[in-house]
Order: structure tokens, then C-alpha cells, then sequence
């Protein structure tokens, strides 16, 4: 029986590593300028963790086979080094191991939320609401609308509350469903809740950030590959939830300004 | 180690005796009764997601029945399956996990370890269980008002769950009724986590010095002093929550909320601020459902493998430790939440320093096994299992501290794996070792040994195929809290949520067997000696099961320290703590 159990032990420490191994179901292809800072972490801390749960599962299986069963009589005997070395060398290894990714997964992290704003940077509004996305262009003025809470009527696809009879600024916004952004130019985008907590997911773009319901923030990125990427909710925001998607639409300079063109006309 | 023992007489009616008894002992039972009860709800309402997910458009038989609007002719409505996950995981987290190692095995063991006659305050214990009993029963109540359970997720985000019904179905009295549900939750444990800390420190009989407890009583000890803590700051973000959901008030809710085409009538008030106090709560959470596991778990290693861990002392510590660290740690859940992000940096530091003493415990555990006699019971595997499912939830938790790694993985089915197999089944594990353990002490009778390890090997491997695939999921983007999957990106992934959902099928079933032998052992099973494992501490010098005045007018004196075993020249390989039997050596 004890036996068994090592086996079965060792067994699915390497059946549930294989996958990893061999990449099934990895994180897809990075279209980002900082994505590659995250992508090295994972890969690092999979290394770690993968080795103290290869490590640590081994040992286990070892000592059951190698200790179970033993007669009443047989000399017990104590780890060489105790509880001691033990400590020691979990402070050593564990130690290390949250320095260096620590200080590594400081700049990872850096590089999404610390880096200053492009000067260059073309701004998006992103708005997020029961069970949408939506996005808005600032049109040729360069200028943002202000949007109105109390203005906002989906029926009349007046999606930010927008007043374009009062506000200059509003008259040549662009709203749209899809994210489309020119590939390599930096993208500034503000995002901002409507009703509830919701949150801008994009595999590809290694990028998640909530919508915080009263507090609007800012997200950088970079988008470097042309194609079209599914945009998801991620924060739990009502039965639709499930539902709540829209696509990043990464164009080439030349197709942005024709994708533009053709909003501003509808 | 005072001499203020508890007085209460014999229980004279059957009311007094299995209903509102003020026996620690037939309290514990209650709070185990109503763990499993909760437990087999809980994991019904997982079935029923798990079939949604890989046949969403397929009827349910009967489900109809439960909610006519929620699963209409039995096929799940995606905001029922919300109401779904969400009493899932309320029940899981506080009246599974949170009742079952700590408050039942706390409560029935705890005074016994120490040597004392009862709790502290036998009658506010009688109030904590029915107060948590009142709790669940409001919980249970929301399956049955119009709108149904709650549709915001056992972490009840603000201003989802504060808005009231605009937000959707669920969120009016449904949400209502989960707010006050939790509310109470926090009186009931906050009473029994003083009561535990008040018997600990004052109850313990002659010669139970602190460093003579038992490493479970420790655990139980630490936990309530955590869950002190914790609790007392749930209670006030609960009851601020159902202000601002019946008194008009906005803790949660900022100004110029449109929802539903409704302005909402609130200003002034913060989404963070829940964040804050739920995980301020739900962080230290964690630790009240693993720390009496790993307390549990360490007593039953030891017992099996007939000699003492590397270090008492060193256990402690770092049981200790956890505790401490539990709370400094809470915005590691809100990296993307919108904080600055330099609080990131700050939370995440603390949450990785928290793998030292979780790695020092791994190894004091493995490093104990080495040259030990390890005996192989229902126990023992389970305890066995813990361990490598302890290690197995940990190193996940090793990418999810890092904030960088969170970007990608945060809100994934990768958290989902890591929390169930660290805080879930670990901790379950530990709640069946202990089962299989006291079971003879708690009833008399000993277990089916047969059925007990068809039980953990069903358990064992049902358990890593269906939470391993978890974080395969997780690192494929794999969304969670969706009630089916539309997205494009997530249709190659089906085949490992079918794998998912027919283990989980399976494992479920493998409960049932348990709960078979639970059943049957109670009446029919082998009449069990007073100490059938051959155990050190004080629960096995009395009768079993024991009398409801525990040590009858004797007081017990102890004269070791717990863990005796393999002891040289002793008549057995090992020593009662009440044995006056003096040692000479001892293998460390």
C-alpha cells in the first residue's frame, strides 16, 4: 500500500508536469512592448517553482517507500543536519529565491506601471458598463467631450453621455465598439466604469487592469503585432458577465487612418 | 493553569443534552454535523456548475424544482449559475472550511488536550454554534426568497453587491440576506475564537506547561487568535454593506453610477474600501482554514511515524509566523484593483517572505519522515496527502505573489486552482486525517479501515486531475466566474474542462463512501479501546467515547511534553503525557 502511494505520488508529480514541459496551453504569442519583462518571470519562477514541486513530491515518495512498514524494533534515525539545517536552508534557498525575483519582478512591473506616458502616446477613453465596451477617439480637434453620467442613453447610442449641442469638444468624438489602435504607437488609455467593478483583459497584450467604479486610471501599452485580439471582462459584473467582450483591432498606420476616416463619417 | 474549572452539571433532558448542550464535546459534534451538511450542499452546487460549463444548453432533471426562474425546464440560467458559485464558495469558505478544522475538532479536542473539564464559558460556546446554526440558516434562506442567492461572488465587490437590484437578479433581498448571514458569522466566531484563547491561556491542567500542548492545540490556539482579529473587521465591512444596501448610506458606492438606466441616488463612497476590509478578513482567512489542518496533520504524522518531528519549537514558530504575516499581506488580491501601484511592491514582499516558514514546515514534515516507522492507516494517508497537497497549492501561490506574473494570471482559473488545492483540499485533507483519527475517541467505534483508504485514493487522485488542470487553464488565459465559454480563444480548451468536470463527478462520488462509513461505523463498526493508535496525549487516557464531564472528578496531571514516542527503555515505544514514567533518551 505504501508503496503504491510513492509510485502514485511520483507518478503525478511527472504526469502534471509534462504539460508545462511541453507548452500545451501556454500563454499565447506577446504583441507587447513590455509583455517580454513578464514572460521572462513567469518562465523563471516556473523553473523555481516547478523544481521545489518536482523536489518536494520526490522526497515525499522516497521516505514513504523507504520508511513505511518498518518493524517495531527497527533503529529510528534522525535527519542529518535536523531542524537546523533544515531552517537554514529554507531561509537560504527561499531567501535567494524572493530576492531574485523580487528585484527582477520589480522591473516587470515597472515597465507597465511606473514608465512615464509617451509624449507621443495617442489617448483612448475606454468605458466599461453592463456588458460592454467602449471606446472613444478625441476625432480631429484633439479634444475629449466631457462626458455627463445622467446623459447616458444606450437607446440613442449616446454610450459616454456625451453632449454635443452644449460642447464643442464633443461634436467630432469617435465612439466605437472596437479598440482599434495603429500597431507600434503608443497608446495612453483612460479607463472609466459606468456602473459597476469590471476589468480590461488581453492575453496577447499581457495586459489586465480593473475599471474602478468613481476612480478613473490610466494604462500604457504598445500593441506590436497587427490582428484582432478578444478584449474580456475579468472582473465579476453581473449575469452577463460571460458575455462581456470586444476585440482589439491592432492596424497598420494606413489602415487606422481609413478605419478613422470611415467612424468620423457614420 | 488555574484551578477556576468549569462547573455545569450532567445533562438531565434530551434537549440539554444534544440540542442546546453546553458540553464542548457534543458542540464540536454539532459544528462537524453541520460542516458535512454545508460541505454536501456545497459540493452539489459544484456538480451543477461543473455541468453547466461543458453542457450549458443540457437540462438538469429537478433543477427546476430548487429555482423555476434560475433553471427554467432544468437548463441553468448563466446569472443562476452565478447565484451558484456564490453560495459554493460562501458555504466552502465559512461553514466548510472555517467550522470543520477549526471549530469542531477545536472545539471537541481542545479542552481535552489541555487537561480542562470544558471551555472557558461553556454557555457562550452553546451561543457561538447556534449563532453560526442562525447564520446558516439566513445563508440557506436566500435559495428560497424570489431573486434568489446573490450573484456577486463570495467576495461580494463593491458596488455590485451594494447597489441593490438595478445591478441584476440576486442583489436585492438575496444579497441582503448574504450580508446579514456573514454578519453573524463574525459574532459566532468572534464569541468562539475567545473562548478558545480564554481556555488555552487559563484552563490547562497541572503540569500542561504552553510547550507541553499538542502541536493541534497550538494550531487552534494561533487560528483563534487570528480569527479573532479577522472577523472583527468582516463583521463592521458587512454590516457597512448592508447600510448601504437598506439605509441609503454610501461607504462603498461613489457618485455617478449609472445603472439599469438609473442614476444611482449615492456619493461619496469607495470600491477600495470593501476591497480592503474584505481581504483585510479574507487573507488571514486562509490561514484560519490551513493552520488547525496543519496542526491536525502534524499529530496524526507524528503518532504514525512513532517518533517526534525534528522541532517542536520550530513548528510553533513558524506557525506563528504565518499568522503574523497573514496580515500584512491582504493587497496582494488587488494589484490590478486600481491601489497605487507602488503598494504592490509592498504587499507582494511579504506574501513571498510568507513561503520561509511554509517551506521550514514542509521540511520539518519531510525531514521527519526520514528514518521514522511510518505506519500506513486512513490517518496516516491523509495526512500524508495533506502534505503533497500542500506543496502542490503552495508553489502556484509563488506566481501569483508577484504582481508582474498577476498581470497575466490574476482573475485566471490559476488563482481557482491554487486556493482550492491549498486552502480547500489541503485543508480538507487534514479534516478527513483527523476524521479517520479521533473517529474511535468521538464514538466508540472504530472506522472501516477498507473503505477509508478506498476513500483517500479515490480523494488523492481525483483531487490532483481535477485542480492540477486548473492552472494549465489559468495559463491559458482562462477567464473564471464565466458561466460558459463564448470567446473564441477558449474553445480549445473544453476537452480539459470535460476531463474537469467528470473527475470532479468522480471525486464527488468517492464522498460518498465516506460518508457510508461515517454512517455505518457509528452504529455497527468494532467497539474502539481507549487508545486504539497507540497516542501519547490526554484524549487517550479517558474512556471512549468519554464522559461529559471528561476526566470525571479526577484532575490530570501531566508530566512530559506531547510527543514521547520511540523512547528508549520504556515499556512501550512510547509515553503518556500522564505518565510519571521518567526518560532517559530519546530520538530528535
Amino acid at each position: 500500500m505504501a508503496k503504491l502511494f510513492a509510485v502514485t505520488i511520483v507518478v503525478i508529480a511527472i504526469l502534471s508536469a509534462i504539460p508545462i514541459v511541453m507548452n500545451y496551453w501556454g500563454p499565447p504569442e506577446d504583441i507587447s512592448t513590455h509583455g517580454h519583462g513578464i514572460d521572462e518571470q513567469l518562465k523563471d519562477t516556473m523553473w523555481e517553482a516547478g523544481i521545489s514541486f518536482l523536489a518536494s513530491q520526490l522526497i515525499l515518495a522516497a521516505f514513504i517507500w523507504q520508511y513505511s512498514g518498518r518493524a517495531k524494533g527497527a533503529q529510528l534515525k534522525t535527519f542529518p543536519g535536523g531542524a537546523k539545517g533544515l531552517v537554514v536552508a529554507a531561509f537560504v534557498l527561499v531567501g535567494t529565491e524572493i530576492l531574485a525575483l523580487g528585484v527582477i519582478g520589480q522591473k516587470a512591473w515597472a515597465a507597465v506601471y511606473f514608465a512615464p506616458p509617451n509624449a507621443n502616446a495617442m489617448t483612448i477613453q475606454a468605458q466599461a458598463g453592463q456588458f460592454a465596451f467602449y471606446f472613444r477617439y478625441p476625432g480631429p480637434d484633439g479634444k475629449f467631450g466631457t462626458p455627463h453620467a445622467d446623459k447616458i442613453d444606450e437607446g440613442n447610442q449616446n454610450f459616454f453621455g456625451l453632449d454635443p449641442e452644449n460642447d464643442v469638444d464633443a461634436r467630432d468624438d469617435i465612439v466605437s465598439g472596437e479598440l482599434a489602435v495603429p500597431v507600434n504607437k503608443p497608446i495612453s488609455m483612460l479607463m472609466h466604469s459606468k456602473d459597476v467593478g469590471h476589468s480590461f483583459y488581453v492575453r496577447e497584450l499581457r495586459l489586465q487592469q480593473d475599471f474602478v467604479p468613481g476612480l478613473d486610471l490610466t494604462v500604457h501599452f504598445t500593441a506590436t503585432k497587427v490582428g484582432k485580439y478578444e478584449i474580456v471582462c475579468t472582473q465579476l459584473c453581473g449575469l452577463g458577465h460571460y458575455n462581456m467582450k470586444a476585440y482589439l483591432n491592432v492596424l497598420s498606420q494606413d489602415d487606422f487612418d481609413k478605419w478613422m476616416k470611415d467612424k468620423a463619417s457614420q | 493553569m488555574s484551578e477556576a474549572a468549569v462547573h455545569h452539571g450532567p445533562p438531565q433532558t434530551f434537549l440539554r443534552k444534544y440540542v442546546f448542550s453546553v458540553d464542548h464535546k457534543v458542540i464540536g459534534l454539532q459544528y462537524y454535523g453541520l460542516a458535512l451538511v454545508a460541505v454536501f450542499i456545497g459540493m452539489v452546487l459544484s456538480w451543477l456548475m461543473r455541468f453547466h460549463l461543458v453542457w450549458p444548453n443540457a437540462a438538469i432533471p429537478g433543477l427546476q424544482l430548487l429555482s423555476k426562474n434560475g433553471a427554467p425546464s432544468g437548463v441553468m440560467t448563466p446569472e443562476y449559475y452565478l447565484s451558484l458559485l456564490t453560495m459554493h464558495g460562501t458555504l466552502m469558505v465559512f461553514f466548510v472550511l472555517t467550522n470543520a478544522p477549526f471549530a469542531a475538532f477545536g472545539n471537541y479536542f481542545l479542552p481535552i488536550q489541555i487537561g480542562a473539564e470544558d471551555m472557558a464559558f461553556p454557555r457562550f460556546n452553546m451561543m457561538s454554534f447556534w449563532t453560526t446554526m442562525l447564520a446558516f440558516v439566513v445563508l440557506i434562506s436566500a435559495f428560497f426568497v424570489p431573486d434568489g442567492p446573490p450573484i456577486s461572488g463570495w467576495t461580494a465587490y463593491a458596488p455590485l453587491s451594494a447597489v441593490g437590484k438595478d445591478a441584476g437578479p440576486g442583489l436585492d433581498m438575496g444579497q441582503n440576506l448574504w450580508g446579514l448571514s456573514i454578519a453573524i458569522f463574525c459574532v459566532a466566531s468572534l464569541l468562539g475564537s475567545l473562548n478558545f484563547i480564554a481556555t488555552t491561556l487559563d484552563l490547562r491542567a497541572k503540569g500542561m506547561t504552553l510547550m507541553r500542548m499538542p502541536l493541534c492545540t497550538w494550531a487552534w490556539f494561533i487560528t483563534a487568535c487570528i480569527s479573532l482579529l479577522a472577523f472583527a473587521v468582516l463583521l463592521p465591512a458587512c454590516l457597512l454593506l448592508v447600510l448601504d444596501r437598506v439605509a441609503g448610506t454610501s461607504f462603498f458606492i461613489p457618485a455617478g453610477l449609472q445603472i439599469s438606466d438609473h442614476m444611482q441616488p449615492h456619493s461619496g463612497g469607495s470600491p477600495l474600501l470593501w476591497q480592503h476590509l474584505f481581504w483585510f478578513f479574507g487573507h488571514p482567512e486562509v490561514y484560519i482554514a490551513i493552520l488547525p489542518a496543519m496542526g491536525i496533520v502534524s499529530h496524526i504524522l507524528i503518532n504514525s511515524m512513532r517518533k517526534p518531528l525534528l522541532s517542536y519549537k520550530v513548528v510553533i514558530g513558524s506557525m506563528m509566523t504565518i499568522g503574523f504575516l497573514s496580515y500584512m499581506v491582504w493587497g496582494h488580491h488587488m494589484f490590478l484593483s486600481g491601489m497605487n501601484p507602488f503598494s504592490a511592491l509592498v504587499f507582494s514582499f511579504p506574501t513571498l517572505v510568507i513561503t520561509i516558514p511554509a517551506t521550514i514546515l514542509t521540511l520539518i514534515w519531510l525531514g521527519s519522515l526520514y528514518g521514522s516507522r511510518l505506519q500506513i492507516t486512513s490517518a496516516s494517508l491523509f495526512a500524508l496527502g495533506f502534505i503533497s497537497m500542500f506543496v502542490s497549492g503552495g508553489v502556484s501561490g509563488f506566481f501569483l505573489a508577484q504582481p508582474s506574473i498577476d498581470i497575466y494570471l490574476h482573475a485566471t482559473y490559476f488563482v481557482v486552482g491554487h486556493f482550492h488545492l491549498v486552502m480547500g483540499v489541503a485543508a480538507i485533507f487534514g479534516v478527513f486525517a483527523g476524521t479517520y483519527f479521533w473517529f474511535p475517541k468521538m464514538t466508540g467505534h472504530m472506522m472501516n479501515e477498507t473503505l477509508g483508504k478506498v476513500h483517500f485514493w479515490l480523494s488523492f487522485v481525483g483531487a490532483y486531475c481535477i485542480f492540477m488542470p486548473f492552472h494549465y487553464l489559468g495559463l491559458a488565459g482562462n477567464v473564471r466566474r464565466y458561466s460558459s465559454f463564448v470567446d473564441d480563444f477558449l474553445q480549445p480548451l473544453l476537452p480539459v474542462h470535460k476531463f474537469i468536470t467528470i473527475s470532479a463527478f468522480i471525486m464527488g462520488a468517492a464522498q460518498l463512501i465516506f460518508l457510508f462509513n461515517l454512517a455505518y461505523s457509528r452504529f455497527w463498526g468494532p467497539k474502539a479501546p481507549d487508545n486504539p493508535w497507540d497516542c501519547t496525549s490526554l484524549e487517550w487516557t479517558m474512556p471512549s467515547p468519554p464522559p461529559w464531564n471528561n476526566f470525571g472528578d479526577v484532575h490530570p496531571v501531566v508530566y512530559h511534553d506531547p510527543y514521547q514516542y520511540g523512547v528508549e527503555g520504556a515499556k512501550d515505544d512510547f509515553i503518556m503525557q500522564t505518565s510519571p514514567e521518567q526518560v532517559k533518551t530519546m530520538v530528535r
